[in-house]
Order: C-alpha cells, then structure tokens, then sequence
C-alpha cells in the first residue's frame, strides 16, 4: 500500500462520498480500488441505526411535513451512511431533478422523492424519467397538475428536455408542446384542493395530506403526436423512450455526472471521457451504476488532473467535517444545524433556489460564505474531544513516541485528515504556525491538553484553508 | 480609513406575515368588528391617524415618530395573484418576480449598482445569519453577522494570543495569488472575509451613545446597524429580519409582544439616529411578505393578502399612501384585503428617489412611484 494508493483511495472517497477517515480509508485500501468502485456501486445496507429508533431519539426528525425535520432527517443519513455513494448520487440528482419545498409546502412529499432519487439513482435512465414523472413533487413544483387536454401547460415538458434530460438546442418548441401533450393527464390525486393547499401554506382543517400520482384518462391528449422526428399517439412512457436513445441525453447525462464527479471545467481529455461515459450509457441500457462505473475507473479519474478539481459544495464541506470530526455517530440534537449551517453557506436542503438547480464550482464562494464555512470545520476539527479528532491525536501519539517536530506534525496532519494536498507556500505557513505554538509531545497526553490544544488549532488552521475548499 | 457618510437604507423583515388589519386597524368600520369578533382592537384603544385609521396601541414609539411627520404607511400594497406560501412569497418579494422564480436579490443588484467595482466588500450588511434572498446575487460580497461583537473568523478560540496567531496565519495563507484560477478567487475571497471583519469589528469600539436600546434581538440587531453606520464604514444597504408574526393562534398575545419589540427598537434607533446627525441619511422600510384573513379563526388569522408597509426615516414625507383595502365581501380577494398597490413601486421609489438609481432593471419594469420621500 502506497502513499499514491492512499491518496488515490482518499480521492475516490471525497467524489463518491463525502470523505473517509483513515481507518475507513484502510479498510478501502485493503478491498483495492476497482473492488470499492463495485462495492460503492452497489450499496447494500446503509444504516447502522434503523430509521424507527432514530425518529424515537431524534424528535426533531419525526416531523416529516415539516422542512427542516426533514432536511435534519436526510443530513443525519448523509453523515452516517455507509453506503456513501447512495447518498451522493441521492444530492446530485436533487441538484439536478431539482425541487423546492417553498412551492410544495410540504416536506414529505419531497422527502418521498429523494428515497425515490435512492431507489433510481444508479439504474436506467428511463425508469428513473418515469418515476419522476410521477413524482407528485414534481407534479406540483412543475404545474403538471394544470397540464390538461386542450389547454396544456408546457412547464414540465420543457424543462424535462431542456434542464433534465437533454439541454437546449437538441429540440425544438414544437417538440416541447408535443412533449406536454404526451403528460397531459399525469396529475396527483384530488390535485386542484392539493395545490390550492400548497399555495396557501395551510395546515386547516385537515393538516397536510400526502400526495400520490392519479393519472386522468379523460384528460389526456390521446391523439397523435410528432416528438424528436417520430410520431405517433404517444404518452409518456413513448417521450421517455425516445428521450433515452436520443445521443443529446447521453451527452448531458454523461456531461453532468462528469462535472459532479470529475471536475468542474470540463477540458479536451475530460471531453475524451465523457465519449467513453457516453459510450457506457448505450451499451449498458442508459444504466447509471456503468457510466460511473467508466469514469471512475478512468485514467483521467485516478490522475492528477482531477484531484482537488472541484469546489466543495456546502452540503459536501458541512458531512464531510461532520464525518471527518465524528461528531454525530449517535443520534444526537442539532441535526437540524447541520442543514441550516449549509444553508447559511448558500445550499439548502430541499430549497434549490429554482429548477436549474445551484450554480456549483467557484460560484459557491464569496466572502460571507468562505467565513460561514471556515468557521464550521474549524469548530468540528478544532475540538480535540470530538472522536474523529481523538482519533488523529492518537495515531499522531502512536508515531514517533508522540513527540513531532513541527514539520513532521503538519505533514502528518495533512495526511491524516486527507491526504490534503497544499501548495508549497500554504505548507510553508504551516510550519511557521507550529514552530511559533512550540513542538508537541503527545507523550501521557490528557484529552484537552496543551500539547492536544496545539493539535487541534493546527487542524483547524489545515481546514481552513483555500486549498480545503477544493475536493 | 477615510470616513464615508453615504445615504443608507434599512430593510426591517417581518417574517411570517404581519396581520396588517391588526396593526392599522380601520377602527370605525363595523365589517371589521363582525368578522373579526375574537381579536379585535377594541376602538377605545386604538391610538388614532384619522377618522377611520388608527395604529395598534402597541405601536406607540411609531405613532410618535408619526406626529412628527416621519412614518408613511403604505396601505393595500402587494402584488398579483397573491400566493399565501410564506417561502414562495417571500421570495416574490426578495426577488422582485411575481410571476417567476427570480433569481437575483433586488437589494444584491441595488448594491452592485452602488458599487459595481466592489470596492467596499461592506457596501451591505446583513444582520442575521445566513443570506437572505434580498440581497443574494452573484459576485457581490455581503457581510452576515450574527453577532457584531464577535463577528468574524474562529469566533470559538477565546484566548487572545492563540486567536491572533490563527489570524495571522490564516491572512498569510490567503495573502497570494497562485497559479489555479479557483484558488486566486478563492485567496481574495478570504482576504476580504478577514479584512471586512477586521473594519467591522472596529464599530461597536467607536460607538458612544445616550440611546438605551431595548433588550429584544431586533433591538441588539438596530443598535449594531447604528454602530457600523456611525462608524461609517461606507455601508449603504442593512437588512435584518424579526419574526415569527406568523400568528395563527395566540394572536393578540404574540401580535402585542412583537409590535412592542419592533415599535421600541425602531423608536431607539431613530433617537440614535438623531443623536449623531444621521436622521436625514437613513431611511428604514419594513416589511412583509403579506397580510392575513379578513376573518378571524377563533384565536388567530391565517394567511391572507394585501398588507401594509412602513417606511420611516427623516428625509420621510410622512402619512397615508395606496388605499386602505375595503373589507366589504364584494371587494374582497377571496376572503382577503385586495391590494391596490404593488410592491414595486415601494422598490422602485426607494430605488430612484432614495439612491439616485434605475429600477426598472431592478425591479423588472416600470412602477409608479409614492411621494414618501423629501430628499
């Protein structure tokens, strides 16, 4: 086992989860790399802690009509998942099928999608289209639900094709309204009372009511259809056919998995991989799990090019401290901070601020969230009690006798909590940090001492800073 | 720092939707007795505009500051098709898009358009956490302080001399530029983070002052406002919001706490204001994101439509502005006050009038604009 290995393995983790920490990283590393891209592609068994025992200790979880017990309820999933590529791809498809609890007014139903997300989330494209055009969340968030025989409503066959399937410029405003004429009667049940309720934000008299797809026989356009140069009496299962086998919807598929993934500048050798991925999709049967499993078994994946090559989402940074910094393994209050902090930072839970989702890469940064953020893992890494931290503490005790010099404190540091990878002047600043705090001897160290202090403020100055922001 | 006084704007959100019937309250008209018969202000009590308005008694510091001609209301105001989401509307009026999901704050553009260089990484301040949709757009760095006193970086290290070590480090990490595109961007983001923390944390050490604010989160939230103002750190956009007025039950109970909070923290910021010559270059809105029912449902109101807006400051030409909405069945807005007024034209005044800039872009089209301002 290398120091490339390890980096390697780490990498895969950030991407297809949201971090390890060095003791999960060996048992990766021991599996191998191809072996943990399988065993990440199919997730098994994700809880340590059934659902029902956590809605017991977690009251402020059990709410789930409202927003942010069911933001808490999906964050606590997030951070102690162990199937983390489930939940990963569950974010990313809710960035990109994205939907917005201030239209729905009605957290379980959106909770009801993202475990839809999990169920679809590595299987063929066109299942997961159907289901989501199903989805009553959808419905509602896209004016389905007004989408009638005669009188249709274009919303949701638009964005299917322009924001959700094969970007603009691939069809024509023809192909939309044929699109909406083919979902017309796809609609939820007693659909005008529940809309009404979702725009009025009541609860009287019957409180919320939860939501499931009707399909309206007599209000859908049962006549013939021209869509993408194919025409027949379509619905929308036909849509969702032809919408697969289209090379437009394997390329932004392909396109987006590879910006979530990969990187978030898409270049020439980047484009090379996108071909394979788009390649994958058709051999496989549009299958999700295949395309990822191209890319993240590719040279471009594995190589320098596509290490630390995004930008942490907020979501991403605030699980991937909390999981670092091992602070909610048990159920514990405050899940519900843990959404409002990335919500601080500029990403919601369950409020994508419009159906084009958020604007990732660079654009998650600006001053007021980089301090939000820093000061988040700064508090988790920071607190030497923190069990994640102990664990760092206590390999560093074990090296060395627990005496480091400042040098090899911050590269073991760096490693530990990644491997973190720091431009040479960063390092430099580092070190200099530690030789003014004074070399530390973890020798017979107590929890909360001085030489632990040091530690911890030295890993909260690592998180800190810019190049910690990256992934 | 060379000091700066530029004209400000304070943005007072009231989330959860203000009942405006109960806060101007249509005292003489017998519709609003019968359909509210449990949480009426009774007439008596009611602190009188004119024959037919008067403010909630507990509004008193602002009915003060309305005799002297500081206070306009802006009755009826809201916007087409009203939607009762609280997250929906609210975001209608942050965005300024009715009709669509906006994506650009209108306070965000306001303050690029005060400073399309980004000079001033303080040009505005949110008091508050998080970043409320006002004043959220691309590219324009807005401060959120939850706690002026201890606003800034690693707020958790209490020990001064390892907190000053962790500052100096972390300004030297940020201090270059690099070869990475996203890490220069990332280096000036963290540059203006220390430094707009290291000027604000300068205001409340300059700050003298006779007012005695309220002990209320809205009043520690104005009284910091006043100090970064004082301090003229050329901030000219604050914001911060108070709530919940979503009074569903409980309402004259919760209604009264809420307006004694506001009515005493507004009251003790514009004495502050006063006090160090600020009362002419300060102008507050408050709002909401909308009214509610016209009929009560036993202890409370749900959401409705069509409420009122204050704005207040001394450059103010105080009184009544929009119509006060008809309670009658047949004017009503299913069950609800019908606006008259759009929120847009409250923007847009401020906008031109108030900042010397042009809405329509802001505000996505042309508004009439009110005469509540002097300047």
């Amino acid at each position: 086992m290398s120091q490339q290995d390890m980096a390697l393995m780490a990498h895969l983790l950030r991407r297809a989860g949201f971090g390890a920490t060095r003791q999960e990283l060996e048992g990766y590393l021991a599996r191998g790399y191809e072996a943990t891209v399988e065993a990440l592609l199919h997730p098994g068994d994700a809880q340590s802690i059934p659902d029902d025992v956590i809605r017991r200790y977690h009251t402020d979880m059990a709410e789930m009509r409202e927003l942010y017990s069911v933001a808490a309820y999906w964050m606590y999933r997030m951070v102690t998942t162990r199937c983390p590529l489930e939940e990963k791809l569950a974010l990313f498809w809710h960035g990109l099928f994205a939907t917005g609890y201030s239209k729905l007014n009605q957290a379980r139903s959106l909770l009801n999608q993202i475990e839809m997300f999990r169920r679809q989330a590595l299987g063929p494209l066109p299942e997961f289209l159907l289901e989501l055009s199903k989805d009553p969340a959808m419905i509602i968030w896209l004016d389905n639900n007004d989408n009638h025989k005669g009188a249709i409503n274009e919303n949701y066959g638009r964005e299917l094709l322009e924001l959700f399937s094969m970007g603009i410029g691939n069809y024509t405003e023809d192909d939309v309204k044929e699109c909406a004429r083919a979902f017309t009667g796809w609609t939820l049940g007693n659909a005008e009372y529940m809309a009404t309720r979702a725009s009025k934000d009541s609860i009287w008299p019957y409180s919320r009511i939860a939501w499931h797809f009707d399909y309206r026989d007599y209000d859908h356009d049962d006549t013939e259809k021209t869509f993408l140069g194919e025409t027949g009496n379509f619905n929308g299962e036909d849509i969702i056919k032809i919408i697969a086998k289209q090379a437009a919807t394997a390329r932004f598929i392909s396109t987006r998995l590879f910006q979530f993934f990969a990187a978030d500048e898409v270049d020439a050798d980047g484009e090379q991989v996108i071909e394979s991925m788009r390649q994958t999709y058709f051999d496989s049967g549009y299958e999700t799990r295949a395309v990822l499993r191209t890319l993240f078994n590719s040279d471009y994946f594995k190589s320098d090019k596509a290490r630390f090559a995004r930008v942490k989402g907020p979501i991403e940074l605030v699980v991937g401290a909390v999981r670092m910094a091992g602070s909610y393994q048990r159920p514990t209050f405050g899940v519900d901070q843990l959404a409002r902090q990335s919500f601080y930072m500029g990403q919601g839970l369950l409020q994508p601020p419009s159906v084009e989702g958020w604007h990732e890469g660079a654009e998650w940064i600006d001053s007021g969230a980089l301090v939000e953020r820093v000061n988040f893992v700064s508090k988790e890494m920071g607190n030497v009690m923190n069990p994640g931290v102990r664990s760092i503490i206590d390999r560093l005790a074990a090296e060395s006798g627990g005496r480091l010099t400042s040098e090899a404190l911050v590269d073991r540091c760096l490693d530990l909590i990644g491997p973190l990878e720091l431009a040479d002047t960063t390092r430099e600043i580092l070190v200099e940090f530690a030789n003014k705090q004074g070399d530390v001897n973890l020798e017979g160290h107590q929890p909360g001492d001085d030489a632990e202090q040091k530690v911890g403020d030295l890993l909260r100055l690592m998180t800190a800073t810019r190049e910690f922001q990256l992934v | 720092m060379p000091s700066e006084k530029k004209r400000a704007l304070v943005v007072i959100q009231l989330a959860g939707a203000n009942d405006a019937l109960n806060t101007i309250v249509p005292y003489t008209n017998g519709l609003y007795y019968d359909f509210r018969p449990h949480i009426s202000i009774p007439a008596d009590d009611v602190l009188t505009i004119n024959d037919e308005l008067g403010f909630n008694p507990n509004l008193a510091p602002i009915k003060a500051l309305w005799d002297l001609g500081k206070v306009a209301i802006i009755n009826g105001i809201g916007y087409p098709n009203p939607d009762r989401s609280h997250f929906r509307s609210m975001d209608i009026w942050h965005t300024a898009e009715p009709a669509a999901v906006g994506k650009e704050g209108w306070l965000g553009q306001v303050i690029r358009e005060l400073d399309p260089n980004g000079d001033n990484v303080l040009t505005g301040v949110n008091f508050g956490r998080g970043l409320p949709r006002s004043l959220a757009l691309r590219g324009v760095p807005v401060a959120s302080v939850g706690n002026l006193a201890t606003y800034g970086l690693f707020p958790e290290v209490d020990d001064t001399a390892r907190k000053q070590n962790v500052l100096e480090a972390f300004g030297k990490m940020y201090g270059s530029d690099m070869k990475d595109e996203v890490l220069t961007f990332l280096g000036q983001n963290g540059r203006d983070a220390l430094h707009g923390a290291d000027i604000l944390r300068t205001a409340p050490e300059q700050y003298t002052s006779t007012v005695a604010y309220p002990n209320s989160p809205i009043a520690t939230n104005l009284k910091s406002v006043a100090q970064v103002m004082f301090a003229e750190l050329g901030t000219q956009v604050y914001y911060t919001t108070y709530g919940s007025f979503d009074t569903h039950g409980g309402e004259l109970i919760a209604h009264t706490n809420l307006w004694q909070e506001v009515s005493g923290a507004v009251s003790a910021f514009y004495q502050d204001l006063e006090e160090h010559g600020w009362e002419n270059d300060a102008t507050v809105l408050i709002w909401t994101e909308f009214g509610r029912r016209i009929r009560d449902n036993g202890t409370g109101t749900d959401h409705g439509s069509g409420g009122s807006a204050f704005v207040i400051g001394g450059a103010v030409h105080g009184g009544l502005y929009g119509e006060y909405p008809s309670l009658k069945p047949e004017d009503q807005l299913e069950g609800d006050l019908h606006f008259n007024n759009d929120f847009r034209s409250t923007y847009s005044t401020l906008v031109e009038r108030w900042f010397g800039l042009e809405p329509a872009p802001i505000v996505h089209g042309h508004f009439e604009q009110f005469d509540f301002l002097t300047a």
